[in-house]
């Protein structure tokens, strides 16, 4: 039924920002040239060209980590921790004075709703530097072992899914512990870690203290690679995940990986059905389901499946794609033409191994990457759809009967990331809980993060935590 | 017309209980049926109803749909004046308000009803003939509720007499809170029967249920109960009308139509008291029961000041600058 | 009364599911003391005695990391109980094979045992000392708890036969993780001994399984194995760990790297033992009427 409430256009004004027609590296405090071929990042919803970016080679990662070497010895490692934190503190405060021009840019790079970039992406990021910036000096009451130091130079390398929030997932706990930092974004979304740079300028945090490489997988590989950074941290696809922990093999590099997930979100017949479905949308459709720890199987029992089915394309159908920059968006475009063929490439496989597909009636803009929300039903274990990461706003159905039968197939996975438990029974909460092979267990709620609350994944999802005290561990020589 | 209570007259024989519709014929059964159903609809997880209700506040209604939005609340406002110090002067006043909210603008639509105490509910008939304009009374020893059946049924067949035909009445929240379900039940079905064909809003007085698990039981007991709209509050007790009692409610009356087949309408009332407010309230609607809601047949505000707000608005739209109190009238 | 007795000699077997196997490969091979002196014959583990190890490791992981922590503490404790008894063979096993002075010797066993109890005390402080309730910025309780990785090769060290083995066992046991331990090539008869131990105290089987033979033919099985989620290379030998861990990544395995050499095993250990072999599991709940 089309409504007589038409909600007219309400885009959220892209004049804010100010994109560069090209950028360089950010490097000792300065934009400089790169040495390769530069990148183009496009809008994905409109493919326009944003701007052009530089590539680091090999030499230029080189520049980078020397220069955070000298910061670390000569600046950062002996500053005083207090001022450490005012540091980070003013970075936090920055972020949230130019948030609105974040949130612009990163919809404009991403594809993401301007909703999530502007309610959800940037004021956790400024959430996790204030978080922070009160860590460093109270490293020696964070439990983790006598006099805490820093590890040196980070090399870090994020994804492209929620580029400033992984950025600060990051560069927050590395500085805060008295590290300094090299950072590689993803080469389809860099530009909110090229105005995180101008960021840094204005926050005078002293030159190579951070530095943001761009470029792809070559950069990357360069970053994680060399000889003098003493600490590395990925945040992406568990098939790079295992080759960084092979390249760092034998390395005295310490390494924390942050990697997919094939989440169950499981529906109990007792569930707050209402919320229980809004937290499967939530859980599986925003952020275009580019969610590591998205989830992506519904386990529903049998005997609420068709009501939950019912209701779950019921609400679906109330979701609106389009425009990143709309402010009533909720599902805005794929990031990248190449994320789009994978998901689309899954999906059919989906329904040849004989899943049901159930797409809403939902019309797609002409240019751009644009996928609607997928549902598959009838899906065995068996299926790819219900092994494989999809990173995308496909979500696979699958039922259980009993709680022992919905543990033993929300475990089966080699991933270990997240899962979702919906049920109003307290004594069943937690013992589904505990039994769940994960990081994080989100009940009667899903996709919730905050700066106090570690988060990271069991198998092959990774190890070592982002947030919370546990997070800090992770760039501490000898914490335990 | 008057009233003589008798309490020497022989009880009326107790007609059986009125069944619900199907598929639910046989939930009023006994007490420990019908507890057993209310008990066994899905729980309301308050943080998840709060959260849906915060990102569907970010709706930003623009341009045309805010115009559309505009004129749709002012059609579902049940203009209210619920004080002791009423008089037919007022009535008067808010009747000719009614009908012509915005004097200077004649494609200004008119409101939805107008809402008055019984007595005054015949004050209001006369001052709405012909306009269409329902006449609303609040009724059963409104706003508490506490009086005998006896007397709340003598009020709402006054109210019908004296020209409503709409009756707001009140559950009684004491017998709920209680866990007597089928004595509300009772007491709804018997205040419908005196309606005659006066259509049925039954109020739940939701800030003094609490929980909105109480909230989503006692909208489908009054669904069952046959009551044609379930409004939150009487606009006497805070908090009144919230999103997040609203959306519950919604979805309430979005699956017992899924299940029998019966559309029930949904009032929020008290407390609504901006243009904001009320078009978040016209968005939940929207997206969570349907645009099959989205008419005064359907959904109303009960509200006064919201009017004024949202002329306000609606003069902005039209002339595109500001405006202030003394350009709208005082009720 | 002639004093030429004939020995009983023991059969050295592998620890493997509650039971005392021979290599299913049926190698044995000779172990010596210090100076060289045959001492015994040992069973050589094989790739499939390591998979059978994996498999009773991965089947006993489900009850040992659900046992309370309590509980867990009490069977630790057990077992330092037991090798109490043992203490004078275990003495002499450990002098023999390190060439240690048997005051050294009895100062290593000492510690191994008080290890088992240093460890015991923990099973149930790690929630409190490494989980939290944290304060997030929303109506949710949220807290995290530390919990068992599961399966975790360990290649023990080579040079210290029971101190060094029990300072790399008992940590992953007192965390909830069961074990695959190939003990010190050269040393291995303190471990088989251990094996004795725990199969009379209170470990359920399966959780502990001793494969005697070489770390350098088993470790990249170990190392590669999808279904051990962890692998303590401390015992590696030599050039051998890199290539390890290699392997290891292919499946996201916690890897405890070897330190450069040996260390003191006598120092006090605190949690980096523990640390490497626990996930943080962190729970959301929302809080509303």
């Amino acid at each position: 039924m089309t409504s007589l409430f038409e909600y007219a256009p309400a885009p959220e004004s892209r004049s804010i920002v100010d994109v560069a027609p090209s950028y360089g590296l950010f490097v000792d405090g300065e934009f400089v040239d790169g040495s390769g071929t530069p990148l183009k990042t496009v809008n994905p919803a409109t493919e326009e060209v944003l701007s052009e970016v530089a590539t680091a080679t090999d030499a230029d990662v080189d520049r980078a980590v020397r220069a955070a070497r000298r910061a670390f010895t000569r600046v950062w490692g002996p500053m005083r921790p207090a001022d450490r934190g005012k540091y980070l503190f003013r970075i936090a405060r920055l972020l949230q004075e130019r948030a609105r021009e974040f949130a612009v840019l990163e919809s404009l790079d991403n594809g993401k709703p301007i909703r999530e970039s502007r309610d959800v992406d940037v004021p956790l990021a400024a959430a996790h530097f204030f978080y922070h910036a009160g860590w460093a000096d109270k490293l020696d009451w964070a439990g983790l072992g006598p006099g805490p130091r820093p590890l040196g130079v980070a090399g870090q390398v994020i994804p492209w899914n929620f580029p400033l929030l992984m950025l600060a997932w990051k560069v927050a706990p590395a500085l805060a512990t008295g590290n300094t930092v090299v950072l590689k974004p993803a080469e389809t979304t860099p530009l909110t870690a090229l105005l995180f740079a101008e960021v840094c300028r204005q926050a005078d945090l002293p030159p190579g203290v951070v530095n943001i490489v761009t470029g792809a997988g070559d950069t990357g590989r360069a970053v994680v690679e060399h000889e003098d950074v003493d600490k590395v941290a990925f945040t992406g696809s568990t098939e790079v995940g295992r080759s960084i922990a092979r390249a760092v093999a034998g390395t005295r590099k310490k390494l924390t990986l942050e990697l997919g997930g094939k989440a169950a979100n499981i529906v109990f017949d007792d569930a707050p059905i209402d919320q229980a479905v809004e937290g499967v949308v939530q859980g599986i459709f925003s952020n275009q389901g580019h969610v590591c720890c998205a989830g992506s199987r519904l386990l529903v029992q049998e005997s609420v499946h068709d009501e939950v089915i019912a209701s779950l394309q019921r609400r679906i159908g109330t979701l609106r794609l389009g425009d990143p920059l709309d402010k009533n968006t909720d599902i805005g475009a794929i990031n990248s033409a190449e994320q789009l063929a994978r998901i689309r490439e899954l999906s059919d496989v989906g329904e040849a191994e004989g899943a049901s597909r159930w797409q809403p009636a939902c019309e797609l803009p002409e240019r751009g990457y644009w996928f609607p929300p997928t549902v598959f039903t009838d899906v065995s274990p068996a299926h790819r759809i219900a092994r494989d990461e999809v990173f995308g706003p496909v979500l696979s159905v699958l039922t259980f009967r009993t709680p022992d039968e919905a543990v033993a197939k929300a475990n089966n996975t080699t991933y270990g990331l997240s899962a979702g438990i919906w049920t109003e029974k307290g004594s069943r909460i937690l013992a589904i809980a505990d039994r769940l092979r994960a990081g994080v267990v989100w009940a009667n709620t899903f996709n919730q993060f905050d700066p106090t609350s570690p988060f990271g994944g069991y198998k092959q999802s990774g190890y070592g935590r982002e947030g919370g005290r546990h997070g800090l561990a992770a760039y501490l020589e000898g914490a335990r | 017309m008057t009233h003589v209570l008798d309490p020497d007259a022989p009880a009326a024989a107790i007609p059986p209980r009125r069944e619900p519709l199907a598929p639910y014929r046989d939930v009023t059964r006994s007490d420990a049926a019908f507890r057993a159903f209310l008990h066994g609809l899905p729980g309301v997880d308050q943080v998840g109803a709060e959260s849906r209700v915060a990102v569907l506040g970010t709706r930003s209604i623009k341009t045309t749909a805010k115009a559309w939005a505009l004129d749709a609340a002012i059609s579902m406002v049940d203009l209210t004046t619920l004080e002791g110090s009423d008089t037919p002067g007022k009535v008067r006043s808010l009747a000719a308000k009614a009908r012509r909210p915005d004097p200077g603008d004649p494609s200004c639509p008119q409101v939805a009803a107008v809402c008055v105490y019984g007595d005054l509910a015949g004050v209001a008939r006369d001052a709405l003939q012909g306009t269409g304009i329902h006449v609303a009374a609040v009724a059963t020893a409104f706003p508490s509720g506490r009086a005998s059946r006896a007397v709340k049924l003598a009020d709402v067949r006054d109210a019908v007499a004296n020209g409503a035909d709409e009756i707001d009445m009140v559950i009684d929240r004491g017998a709920f809170l209680a866990g007597r379900y089928l004595d509300v039940y009772d007491e709804i079905v018997a205040v419908k029967d005196a309606c005659g064909d006066a259509h049925l809003k039954v109020i739940l007085e939701t800030g003094e249920l609490v929980t909105l698990d109480n909230v989503r039981r006692a909208s489908w007991l009054a669904m069952l109960a046959g009551g044609d709209f379930i409004k939150t509050s009487t606009g006497k007790v805070s908090p009144a009308a919230t999103l997040p009692v609203c959306l519950v409610m919604l979805e309430a009356v979005r699956d017992f139509r899924a299940a029998t087949g019966r559309q029930v309408g949904v009032k929020p009332a008290g407390g609504i008291r901006t243009t904001k407010d009320a078009i978040k309230h016209l968005v939940l609607v929207n997206e969570v029961a349907g645009p099959g809601w989205l008419s005064p047949d359907w959904f109303r505000f009960g509200a006064s000041s919201l009017l004024n707000d949202l002329l306000l608005q609606r003069q902005k739209l039209r002339t595109g600058h500001y405006s202030g109190p003394d350009h709208v009238s005082v009720d | 009364m002639s004093t030429d007795r004939l020995a009983v000699r023991k059969t050295y077997k592998l620890y493997v599911n509650g039971a005392f196997p021979r290599s299913e490969s049926g190698r044995t091979y000779a172990v010596t003391d210090a100076k060289g002196a045959f001492l015994a014959n040992a069973a050589w583990a094989s790739r499939k005695d390591a998979r059978d190890a994996v498999v009773a490791a991965r089947a006993a992981a489900g009850k040992w990391s659900g046992a309370t922590a309590y509980n867990r503490g009490q069977v630790l404790y057990r077992v330092a109980e037991v090798m109490e008894g043992r203490h004078a063979q275990f003495c002499e096993e450990v002098a023999a094979g390190e060439g240690l002075s048997s005051s050294r010797a009895r100062a290593a066993v000492d510690a191994a045992i008080d290890r088992w109890v240093w460890y015991a005390g923990w099973t149930d402080k790690l929630g409190a000392v490494l989980g939290a309730a944290n304060p997030v910025a929303g109506p949710y309780f949220d807290f995290s708890v530390p919990e068992p990785t599961g399966v975790v090769a360990v290649l023990a060290p080579q040079r210290s036969s029971l101190l060094g083995l029990v300072s790399v066992l008992a940590p992953v046991l007192a965390g909830g993780n069961t074990a695959v331990v190939v003990t010190s090539r050269t040393r291995p008869l303190p471990a088989v001994t251990l094996g004795e131990v725990l199969a009379t105290s209170d470990v359920p089987a399966g959780v502990v399984n001793l494969l005697t033979g070489d770390a350098e033919e088993i470790g990249p099985w170990l190392a590669e194995h999808d279904d051990v989620d962890a692998i303590d290379l401390t015992g590696a030998p030599a050039g051998c760990a890199m290539e390890l861990e290699r392997l290891a990544a292919g499946s996201i395995k916690r890897v405890v790297r070897p330190p450069a050499e040996e260390p003191d095993w006598s120092a006090d250990p605190g949690l980096t033992r523990l640390t490497p072999f626990l996930e943080t599991k962190t729970v959301w709940h929302p809080m509303g009427l």
